[in-house]
């Protein structure tokens, strides 16, 4: 390939792109209601997830004031724990972090880091959120029908959740799968947005290899999302068949409360396989758009391209494809083929190997980084804490003998908590805290942020790693009490009300967060444009926040990837993507 | 397999993202399919739909393996649906031609048989419901016949999910609107209408085997 003797106007000049056509709203209520632009979406994704969140958080407390300080608290009765633990699990899972992530952050990232001006089918995406908040309106409705939300468990297995000794078995439930179905239908609609604009809006360019990786944890994200929640879909709708018409699909012959049911042949086990199968999928559906942001917040604050980019993206492929064959982890205990148990656990130990790669790479970028300790950057640091902690343990629990005295006890809690909660929730704070200024014009305040970070980054500790002592003692989950029992000594119960102690801090100190975005919208100090020097698009745009349309009178040319920082011999220690290159070379270079 | 992880290779591992990009290689492109965005979309959406009737497939042998399992005998009246939803398959392939040379009127003819075959498969399908129901059968005390309802249902949702579409296409090309402006939809419909003519072949198979 030769290259001639060229000025910067012989460079892509930047023109204008063909672009779908933009809707452009002329009222109020088409600019930030029925709105049509993808970040406007992005913030109703996102207000929603946090409001339906901070429910979820509150019940939360609620469970930790019964395992606390049990006999202490009467309007906690047994079927209220078990549906608390229910909505807990099923909003946070759910409601909140898929709908944040993919919603919330990927309608708002994905066309401006990739050049669009907006998403490419923006009426569908439109739509997609109030299918959503249709969805998060059911479940919500579920707690004021007779008898309340499901206690199913928030994985929902038969023959329980429809059995009239559980809590909700009537409207809780019903409701619980109708929302789920409708979530389901808008996130399909979201999703085929958030893959076909990656795919086919980005501008001239940015090839797939130059994407930021925030890009490809939500596009890898969501491609699981579009194969593996048809799997809920299906059980869904086959469990409230069972329910409502009587069929047999997961519903085996019973008896239930002394009477014989009319159902007859149905497998639980198959409910199971297909909830898993979904589930699986359904955690790194979370995980990775986190391990993106995470890849970008450490370079960005550590002034250093991310390292082996190339190889995190093969690790974000390799992660999602195997994802799709693990899923039985969660059944060892189910009575399945035990050979099942040998392939699974096999590859589940393999999809540790990628994810360690991730991890051994954020370490790789910080070494000899120039370190600013940002509140991003504190959040991204805790997540790899974090997230390493909660790893591990996955590996206990990923093989069979050991997951077997372990399986339904607060180990897996504790686990879960620490991969799930804990580090994807850092993840969304450091976002927010990296991305609020975009949104906003304004910072969000150091001092405070550096606060709510320590305070829940020390907390969730003091929360979830000792529990993992309860689980190794055989402490079960899912129970409303467990006193006088002979093998559970009484520092357990000390433990336990530790835990709620910490809990119930961690969870006071969000209002801090809270107050810090609603205090900084008004009195925040004014960021600029580009107030962490950063090189992808969306810190590059003319308006700050972005007005409709992204990038003004003409979209970016990408000449170079999202990680140029600290590049030798340049002027500044961030080119944006967007800059062409300076360096004037005379006469010809063949290669 | 092998040629995914091949291509996955070539193209993300052979590459240096780190070097900046010469005019040459920014007017090569990015490596876009060569398709307008909502072509990609709907491909998007038939991988959905193959994972759902796939899964359910996949459910269904694993039920029919349990000891209540009762084998079904299906109405004759599919044989006539299925014929009938390969007429509207064929009618709609011919509307894209069609399209693609320009001819309104036969555009306008085909998008209206397709749309007429479709329906009477709908009312095909509900009329072999009916015969089911006639004969006794429950989809509480039958899971064969639980199936038959649930993925015959599934089908046809998305069969009427693509008739809105074939709406708004119609309804425009009997409008007088140029062939050029609903050729795009035309193409949408096709393509869509033969995946549900191959998830029904399946389907279909799946379900005359019951026996358990």
């Amino acid at each position: 390939m030769t290259y001639v003797a060229h000025d910067e106007s012989a460079f892509a000049p930047p023109v204008e792109v063909e672009e779908p056509e933009l809707y452009h709203p002329k009222t109020f209520i088409g600019k930030y209601i029925w709105s049509q632009d993808a970040k406007v979406i992005a913030v109703q994704y996102s207000l929603t997830a946090i409001a339906v969140g901070l429910v979820a958080l509150v019940l939360s407390g609620i469970m930790r004031l019964q395992l606390g300080f049990p006999h202490t608290f009467s309007f906690i009765t047994p079927s209220t724990y078990l549906q608390f633990v229910t909505m807990h699990g099923m909003i946070m899972v759910i409601y909140l972090l898929t709908a944040l992530f993919l919603g919330g952050f990927g309608n708002y990232l994905i066309p401006l880091m990739v050049g669009a001006r907006d998403m490419v089918f923006p009426y569908v995406n439109m739509v997609s959120y109030w299918v959503y908040l249709l969805a998060v309106l059911l479940l919500m409705a579920s707690f004021f029908v007779p008898g309340g939300p499901t206690g199913a468990g928030w994985t929902l297995y038969p023959p329980q959740a429809i059995l009239s000794g559980t809590p909700g078995a009537n409207w809780g439930i019903i409701l619980m799968l109708v929302s789920l179905a409708f979530f389901i239908i808008g996130f399909t609609m979201g999703g085929l947005n958030y893959v076909v604009t990656v795919l086919q809006a980005r501008t001239r360019g940015m090839t797939m290899m130059r994407l930021p990786l925030t890009v490809w944890g939500i596009f890898m994200a969501t491609v699981l999302a579009l194969l593996a929640f048809p799997a809920l879909f299906v059980s869904a709708i086959m469990m409230l068949l069972d329910h409502l018409l009587g069929t047999s699909f997961f519903m085996p012959a019973v008896v239930a409360q002394g009477q014989h049911l009319d159902h007859n042949g149905g497998s639980p086990v198959l409910f199971q396989h297909l909830f898993w199968f979904f589930g699986h999928p359904e955690v790194y559906i979370v995980a990775l758009p986190a391990f993106g942001i995470v890849s970008d917040l450490i370079s960005v604050n550590a002034r250093r391209n991310i390292f082996g980019y190339r190889m995190m993206v093969w690790a974000i492929l390799a992660i999602g494809g195997l994802s799709f064959i693990v899923w039985a982890h969660h059944m060892y205990v189910s009575g399945m083929n035990p050979y099942f148990g040998f392939f699974f656990a096999t590859t589940t130990l393999i999809i540790a190997i990628p994810t360690a790669l991730k991890v051994y790479n954020w370490v790789l970028t910080l070494w000899r980084g120039n370190i600013h300790l940002t509140v991003p950057m504190l959040f991204a640091i805790g997540f790899v804490f974090t997230f390493v902690n909660g790893g591990l343990t996955g590996l206990f629990l990923g093989n069979v003998p050991v997951d077997l005295p372990l399986s339904d006890t607060m180990f897996v809690v504790a686990h879960f908590h620490m991969v799930m909660a804990v580090s994807p929730i850092l993840v969304v704070f450091g976002a927010i805290y990296h991305w609020y200024p975009k949104v906003t014009g304004r910072m969000l305040n150091d001092t405070l942020g550096k606060f709510h970070f320590w305070v829940t980054f020390v907390g969730t500790y003091a929360i979830y790693y000792p529990m993992h002592y309860l689980g190794i003692l055989g402490v079960p989950r899912r129970y409303y009490a467990i006193e006088n029992t002979d093998f559970i000594p009484q520092s357990a119960h000390t433990l336990n009300a530790g835990i709620t102690i910490a809990a119930l801090i961690v969870g006071a100190v969000q209002l801090v967060f809270l107050y810090n975005l609603y205090w900084s919208y008004f009195k925040g100090k004014p960021s600029g444009g580009n107030p962490w020097r950063a090189t992808t698009l969306e810190w590059q745009t003319p308006d700050t926040p972005p007005k409709h349309g992204n990038f003004g009178p003409t979209v970016p040319v990408v000449y170079r990837w999202a990680y140029d920082y600290s590049v030798p011999g340049a002027a500044e220690d961030f080119i944006p993507q967007n800059q062409p290159p300076a360096e004037k070379t005379a006469g010809t270079k063949a290669t | 397999m092998a040629i995914v992880v091949w291509w996955l290779v070539r193209h993300t591992l052979n590459v240096s993202p780190w070097m900046e990009q010469t005019p040459t290689e920014i007017a090569r492109g990015n490596g876009e399919l060569a398709l307008p965005p909502v072509q990609v979309g709907l491909g998007a959406f038939l991988a959905v739909a193959t994972s759902l009737f796939a899964l359910l497939i996949s459910a269904y042998h694993m039920r029919m393996v349990e000891a209540d399992w009762t084998t079904l005998t299906l109405p004759r009246v599919l044989w006539l649906n299925t014929g009938v939803l390969i007429l509207a398959s064929v009618a709609m392939q011919w509307t894209r031609v069609a399209a693609r040379r320009g001819q309104r009127d036969s555009v306008k003819k085909g998008l209206v048989a397709g749309g007429a075959c479709t329906f009477a498969f709908l009312a095909g399908q509900l009329w072999a419901w009916q015969q089911l129901n006639a004969s006794g059968h429950f989809t509480s005390a039958n899971p064969a016949y639980a199936f038959f309802v649930l993925l015959t249902a599934l089908h046809g949702m998305h069969l009427l999910g693509g008739l809105c579409v074939w709406a708004r296409a119609t309804a425009r090309a009997l409008r007088g609107v140029a062939v050029g402006k609903v050729r795009l939809s035309v193409e949408l419909c096709t393509v869509y209408w033969h995946y549900l003519l191959l998830v029904w072949a399946v389907l279909f198979a799946v379900l005359l085997n019951t026996h358990g």
